[in-house]
């Protein structure tokens, strides 16, 4: 067996998770798209290994696990790193000023679109819109949401992660590690629900002239 | 103008297409019912035989009363419907230009390199309904060039239209989802997994239905222009689903063989060996008759070959053993069985160089001899009961699993009685009933009453060559399908073995299904053949008795046709016994063991330089004409009628006649000998699974490399609980009474007691290496010997 | 008009993605309400309601539920689709993180109408923050017995599913979202069949907008005459806006169906401070966009239509006059160029080849020709797509072009930035630095 081989193996307790999760639909196959998760979750990105092991639990080729795999952007197929930095330039964010957010980090990370930054840690992404267009320009770390970021605060941001330091989703809990998030995905669940706070201002815009009094 | 189709006015609806007015039956898709009365709508991704998907969007018609054009290939005409084409609708003439300008806006335009050049659907469309400038200057995708999806199929990316025929014709039809559309959007592209190539023994379908060139195929990639070859149409020998084939030659080469359509055997499509095999047909022929003289062999002149031929066959008159393998064509095996009863007054003929048994002469002479087309594909599509007995279709007949496949979607349940639940076993969701190999007799007597309750009218029991090596399996069967009404079919694996069966080439059975054993049926026969009834042989011996007559010496002369020792179990006692005849007679266009050890090797016709048919399993009688018109070669029955007439006697060898001559002869209809019960008789201990794969090392394969790389790895498959029991190696060692084979193993679901290998792959050839065969007592161990 | 939050009534309470704190405004007293009713009447009293589909295309949701054939002996599934990734979208991912039991008791209610027992929330990969609130409330619930077996007594089963994408904007397309729900690529399905009648495994379903979903609880408690006191005929009922881009105060406004986008800009303070109104789409990039000229239209379904838009999302982005539509619309098509599935020719080809194009003009060298080719391969893909991905990419261009067509034209010659400098437009100041 080759070092690649054993580096990649697909563990048994993710065995047993796919499992769970193959348990949860009518037809095992509709856990496909989180158990590619799950590999993500365990091995950074999605092996050959990791799509031999959905194939077998799901009895399906890996050939219908790989034209499964590569038509979602999420799943990558090298190694992400410890944090996946997106930056949204869709139309609204990016005329906003996502294109300078993205330029920036794109420069500090010494990264390009989908790729890993020099060090290996970081992972960037022109991303998509985030149905976030109300907090622009938006940036996610780990696919948490950084909301209003200006070039600034973006390099704030990444500074912070690179050295280790908490940092909090502006609408959600501290940041994790981009495995961590996947898990998340994959499971669909975590025990972070209680922590953070997911509404803010500008959710409560409209509510807080209702409550004034100071409509029309 | 009104067209009517003469359905039940219940299930038909009326329509107007382009002013036509149409009834057509319920159901009918546009694109279909505009093609019956000449219209052509423009089409990719539509394919008559598989699921409408509507995702190339070159057919879009205009519907009245429907505000957006719509694709004809996916839209059921309902009644009152006034459709509109390119031809009466702005609309739809509009949308098809832009779809075919969109096509192209990426295509490549490399028609001049293209192998598809010249018979490519969108070069023939872009001409008729595009425009001739483009308007596109972009940049076009690029992708490197090109890739291979498995050995035989190589795919160029930058050509695909997307239109998914290729990767729909994997999973639909093949059911081999190893093909697959990769990526999305401008990036989609068809593509296999990582390390995994398109694993397929119908992959070349994929190059075949593809409307551009971006699916080739490696063995004939830059071979030829389309406009520079012949084409002709045939029948493929390779096996016995008789699937029509085109066979495209240029200067006395084949380039390439296509599938026909034809709707009641093969539909649109072959197996890659139909296909891909025929480098034999040019490559090591025996170019001129021989004849040995001091121990050697020497070329001979015709008439010096056919002297010497016919005067070593006379002195041996009543003494010859004829064999004539399973793959000459059905007027061949009729000459050989005539020339054995009338030239050589011998009964001693059979044409299964195989395993074989007494069991199953008696079965063919009872149920098979004289019984055509009482069972065929469309049965299969509308059984409701399938029970495979000894027969692995997609190995065995190909075109039967496809069938099996499309009756299975449509609700047919198959049950595979066996040692192996196979690959094939899985495509088609059949229900296995295990039977450790050489137990297939004990566990038919003892179904499980749900089975055998299923079982009616309208279910089929398929027997395959490898029942003649299980005792009891064949009587176990007929009592299975007298007792249920489950009509039987026997699915040979050779080409030629149904029409030798029907044209008398065994003992003990005239042509037509008539008993040499009657004398009704004797006379009949001898009047046709203008000899005394008291002239015609009987007594002969066949299988297993009748190599071990030719061992020991018990006849005089032997003739044989198309005969590979290593295709017996006995093979060795064959080779012993033709070389210490006095005289052989071979009839080849290969060397082979025997002609190494002939007394005379005439040179024979390949398909391609004759005419002649082939019987399917079906009892479907497939005629083809020589591709080559002009060759020299002779046919088998061509010899035979020299060898006849330098012999005295008169033998038509024209095979025009001669079919006419097996068709006046008639079919037999009066009592049919019984098939008397043969015991189940399992070995003990672990036995041998076995059988032939569609791509292994067959002589008809041989020259064509693309091919044999696609063929399944050689391994030894064992059940889980075995490679516990010998702890998990990654070698197993299957020991007979001739030797050893060490491959590596596979764990697959195999009854408990037997092991299975394949019986004539790469360094897995059952009968010269273990010295036994299917059911026979084999040792197991892990590691190499 | 007054803004009427419903949905959002109680987003300032931090415990209202609890069970507690929904519970404590009323949350599930909807629940025992129809689990004690006919299935069939909830149908009908959301028929009545008249409550459009907030997902986009607005169709009217009862009628969408009576389509499933009843006592057919096969299971019936509701699927959600919370794959909101339409950009300028950006309602139903706050719903979820803020009032996730509202969905959750939306989707009781609804299973039981339709008589599925099994329900699935698909919700697009890359928001993690509403995934763990949804499967939170699910949590909650099925701990209180809310869902699992024999709901409240009621006799009623019912399992629910949260599902994560995994970045695919076409998942939003319902077919496409069944087929990925299944396992296999996010491409649309064709149609006939349609989902009521062989959806999710082929078997009745029912694919509603999360924000519709969180609307059946308050219609239900609160009664068919008390939703069609807001909005029109037309368009009953109340909508969560959100309203993104130059204004002063972007976030969500809650109200009824009818309100304009004058009003709306009001409630969001304006524009900022010296920006001109440019133009605005009222819900979601695939829908054409407006101008300042538009401002008074109501905000509903039949208004924008007739204004020859659609309500969409109804999440208004506005653009102030720092911004070039040559840039916007590329983007936009930039995103439809990376979202198309692939399927079908005139969407795959058509938003590559458009958006090269397009790229041109950006950059100052599109030609007079151009624009006319532009023009026509958007018809060659309006309509004859696979499905609405293809019209909503053949949307932008010809909208822009109605109004600011002489942008076009100067990128003939000058760069978009060279028209509009970038920077100008950006929210935050010193980018320049």
């Amino acid at each position: 067996m080759s070092q690649r081989n054993e580096q990649h193996v697909i563990s048994e307790a993710t065995r047993l998770k796919m499992r769970e999760l193959a348990g949860r639909y009518p037809n095992p196959r509709s856990a496909l798209l989180p158990m590619l998760h799950l590999v993500q979750a365990e091995q950074d990105e999605v092996t050959t290994e990791g799509m031999a092991a959905c194939a077998e639990e799901l009895d399906i080729t890996s050939a219908e696990v790989t034209a499964v795999a590569t038509f979602y952007t999420m799943y990558k197929y090298s190694p992400v790193g410890r944090h996946h930095i997106g930056v949204c330039i869709n139309t609204l964010c990016g005329l906003l000023g996502g294109d300078a957010v993205y330029e920036r980090v794109a420069e500090r990370l010494g990264a390009s679109h989908n790729g890993p930054s020099t060090d290996g840690n970081f992972w960037l992404e022109r991303i998509e819109c985030q149905a976030a267009c109300t907090h622009a320009p938006v940036m996610t770390v780990d696919w948490e949401f950084m909301d209003d970021v200006t070039p600034q605060s973006a390099i704030a941001l990444i500074d912070k992660l690179a050295s280790g330091e908490e940092v909090w989703s502006t609408r959600g809990p501290m940041i994790r590690d981009f495995q961590a998030t996947e898990h998340t995905l994959a499971m669909a669940e975590d025990d972070l629900a209680t922590i953070g706070n997911c509404v803010d201002e500008k959710m409560l815009a409209g509510l807080k002239i209702a409550k004034s009094g100071a409509q029309q | 103008m009104t067209i009517t189709n003469h359905t039940e006015k219940v299930d038909s609806v009326s329509v107007v297409i382009d002013g036509v007015e149409m009834e057509v039956p319920k159901g009918t898709l546009v694109i279909r019912a505009a093609e019956q009365i000449g219209i052509e709508i423009p089409r990719f991704c539509d394919h008559p035989l598989l699921v409408p998907v509507a995702n190339c969007r070159a057919c879009l018609i205009e519907i009245d009363g429907v505000p957006k054009p719509q694709p004809a290939c996916a839209q059921v005409l309902s009644e009152g419907m006034n459709v509109r084409t390119q031809r009466s609708s702005e609309m739809a003439r509009v949308a098809q230009e832009g779809v075919m300008e969109f096509l192209l806006a990426n295509h490549p335009l490399d028609c001049a390199i293209c192998d598809k050049g010249g018979e490519c659907p969108l070069q023939n469309q872009a001409m008729s309904s595009g425009h001739s400038e483009s308007r596109f200057d972009g940049e076009k995708r690029r992708f490197p060039k090109p890739i291979n999806v498995n050995a035989e199929v190589l795919l160029d990316r930058e050509r695909c239209v997307s239109c998914a025929r290729c990767t729909r014709f994997a999973d639909e039809i093949a059911g081999d989802a190893s093909l697959e559309l990769l990526e999305r959007g401008a990036q989609q592209q068809v593509g296999t997994a990582n390390d995994e190539p398109f694993d397929s023994y119908f992959s070349g379908n994929v190059v075949q239905i593809c409307p551009v060139g971006a699916l080739t195929s490696a063995s004939y990639r830059f071979r030829s222009r389309p406009f520079d070859l012949v084409s002709v149409p045939t029948t493929c020998e390779h096996c016995a689903s008789g699937c029509s084939l085109r066979t495209d030659h240029r200067r006395g080469t084949v380039t390439r063989r296509l599938a026909w359509d034809d709707p009641e055997v093969n539909e649109e499509w072959s197996c890659d060996k139909g296909r891909f095999a025929f480098a034999y047909l040019t490559s090591g022929r025996i170019d001129s008759p021989l004849i040995r003289e001091n121990g050697e062999l020497r070329s001979a002149s015709w008439p010096e070959a056919m002297h010497f031929a016919a005067a070593g066959l006379a002195a041996a008159a009543g003494s010859t053993a004829v064999l004539v393998g399973g793959r000459a064509t059905s007027e061949d095996a009729y000459a050989y069985s005539k020339f054995s009863r009338v030239v050589l007054g011998s009964d001693n003929i059979d044409f299964r160089a195989r395993a074989t048994s007494t069991e199953e002469v008696e079965f063919l002479a009872a149920h098979v001899a004289g019984k055509q087309l009482e069972l065929t594909y469309v049965d299969v599509e509308s059984a409701s009961q399938v029970v495979l007995v000894g027969c692995e279709p997609e190995d065995e007949s190909p075109i039967l699993f496809l069938r099996l496949r499309k009756g299975v979607k449509k609700g047919v349940r198959v049950h595979t009685v066996g040692p192996l639940y196979s690959l094939g076993s899985e495509k088609l969701s059949a229900h296995w009933i295990q039977a450790k190999a050489g137990s297939e007799a004990q566990v038919l007597a003892s179904l499980d009453s749900e089975v055998v309750n299923a079982l009616d009218g309208t279910s089929i029991i398929f027997v395959g060559e490898r029942a003649a090596t299980s005792p009891g399996s064949l009587s176990a069967v007929v009592e299975l399908g007298a007792k249920t009404g489950a009509r039987i079919a026997w699915v040979p694996r050779r080409a030629g073995e149904r029409g030798a069966l029907e044209a008398g080439a065994l003992a003990g059975l005239l042509p037509g299904g008539h008993p040499n054993t009657d004398s009704t049926a004797r006379a009949h026969v001898a009047r046709a053949w203008n000899v005394e009834v008291d002239a015609l042989p009987s007594g002969g011996l066949t299988g297993t008795e009748l190599i071990t007559a030719i061992a020991s010496g018990t006849f005089t002369a032997v003739l044989t046709a198309g005969i590979d020792p290593g295709d017996l179990p006995n093979g060795n006692e064959l080779i012993a016994g033709i070389e210490s005849a006095d005289f052989v007679v071979a009839l080849e266009n290969h060397h082979s063991e025997i002609t190494q050890r002939a007394s005379v090797v005439f040179p024979v016709a390949v398909v391609t330089e004759k005419s002649g048919s082939f019987m399917n399993w079906e009892g479907r009688s497939k005629s083809f004409s020589a591709a080559f018109r002009d060759a020299l070669t002779l046919s088998d029955a061509g010899v035979l009628s020299m060898l006849a007439s330098a012999m005295g006697t008169q033998l038509d060898g024209d095979t025009r006649e001669l079919r006419k001559e097996l068709t006046a002869l008639g079919t037999w209809m009066g009592p049919r000998p019984q098939v008397k019960r043969v015991a189940a008789n399992p070995t003990a201990g672990i036995t041998l699974a076995t059988w032939r794969l569609l791509i292994d090392s067959g002589v008809l394969q041989e020259g064509e490399p693309h091919l044999a790389a696609t063929a399944r790895p050689s391994v030894v498959t064992i059940s889980s609980a075995m490679f516990d029991q010998l702890n998990q190696p990654e070698l197993i060692t299957v020991t007979g009474p001739n030797g050893s084979i060490t491959l590596p193993v596979h764990v697959g679901e195999v009854e408990g007691d037997s092991v299975w290998l394949a019986m004539n792959s790469p360094d897995s050839h059952i009968y010269q290496q273990l010295g036994c065969g299917y059911g026979e007592s084999v040792t197991v161990q892990g590691g190499a010997a | 008009m007054k803004l009427t939050p419903v949905i959002t009534q109680h987003w300032d309470d931090p415990t209202l993605y609890t069970l507690d704190g929904y519970k404590s405004h009323g949350g599930y007293e909807a629940l025992t309400k129809a689990l004690k009713s006919d299935p069939d009447s909830i149908i009908t009293t959301i028929k009545d309601s008249g409550l459009r589909g907030r997902g986009g295309a607005g169709f009217p949701t009862g009628l969408k539920w009576s389509f499933v054939p009843q006592n057919d002996g096969k299971p019936h599934y509701l699927v959600v689709n919370a794959d909101e990734s339409e950009p300028g979208a950006c309602k139903d991912i706050p719903i979820m993180m803020a009032n996730p039991h509202a969905l959750v008791e939306g989707v009781i209610i609804t299973s039981f109408a339709i008589r599925a027992n099994h329900a699935f929330i698909y919700i697009r990969g890359e928001v993690p923050a509403a995934i763990r609130k949804v499967a939170y409330a699910i949590k909650q619930a099925r701990e209180a017995g809310l869902l699992g077996k024999n709901i409240h007594g009621s006799g009623f089963d019912l399992e629910v599913t949260v599902h994560s994408g995994a970045g695919a904007y076409i998942c939003g397309e319902e077919t496409a979202l069944l087929d990925s729900l299944e396992g296999y690529r996010g491409q649309p399905r064709l149609k006939p069949p349609f989902p009521a009648v062989a959806g999710l495994y082929s078997s009745p379903t029912v694919i509603n907008n999360v924000e519709t979903i969180a609307n059946i609880p308050y219609i239900i408690n609160r009664g068919v005459e008390w939703f069609r006191q807001f909005g029109t005929e037309k368009s009953p009922g109340f909508k969560v806006f959100a309203v993104s881009g130059h204004v002063q105060r972007p976030g969500i406004y809650e109200a009824p169906l009818g309100i304009t986008m004058r009003e709306l800009l009001d409630y969001a303070g304006g524009m900022r401070p010296g920006a001109e109104l440019k133009f605005w789409i009222p819900g979601g990039s695939s829908v054409p966009m407006l101008t300042a000229d538009h401002l008074d239209l109501p905000l509903t379904y039949e208004a924008m239509a007739e204004a020859g838009t659609m309500l969409g999302t109804g999440t208004p982005m506005v653009f102030d006059h720092t911004v070039s539509v040559v840039k916007a619309v590329t983007r936009w098509l930039e995103f439809y160029k990376h979202e198309s599935c692939g399927k079908c020719t005139p969407c795959r080809e058509g938003t590559y080849w458009i958006t090269g194009v397009l790229e041109k003009f950006e950059h100052g060298h599109g030609t007079e020709n151009e624009m006319e080719t532009l023009t026509t391969l958007c018809g060659q893909i309006a309509g004859r797509s696979f499905c609405a991905l293809g019209d909503a990419a053949a949307t932008p261009y010809p909208a822009a072009m109605k109004y600011f067509s002489h942008e076009f034209t100067a990128a003939t010659h000058t760069s978009a930035d060279e028209q509009f400098d970038p920077i100008a437009s950006y929210v935050f100041s010193g980018a320049r630095a």
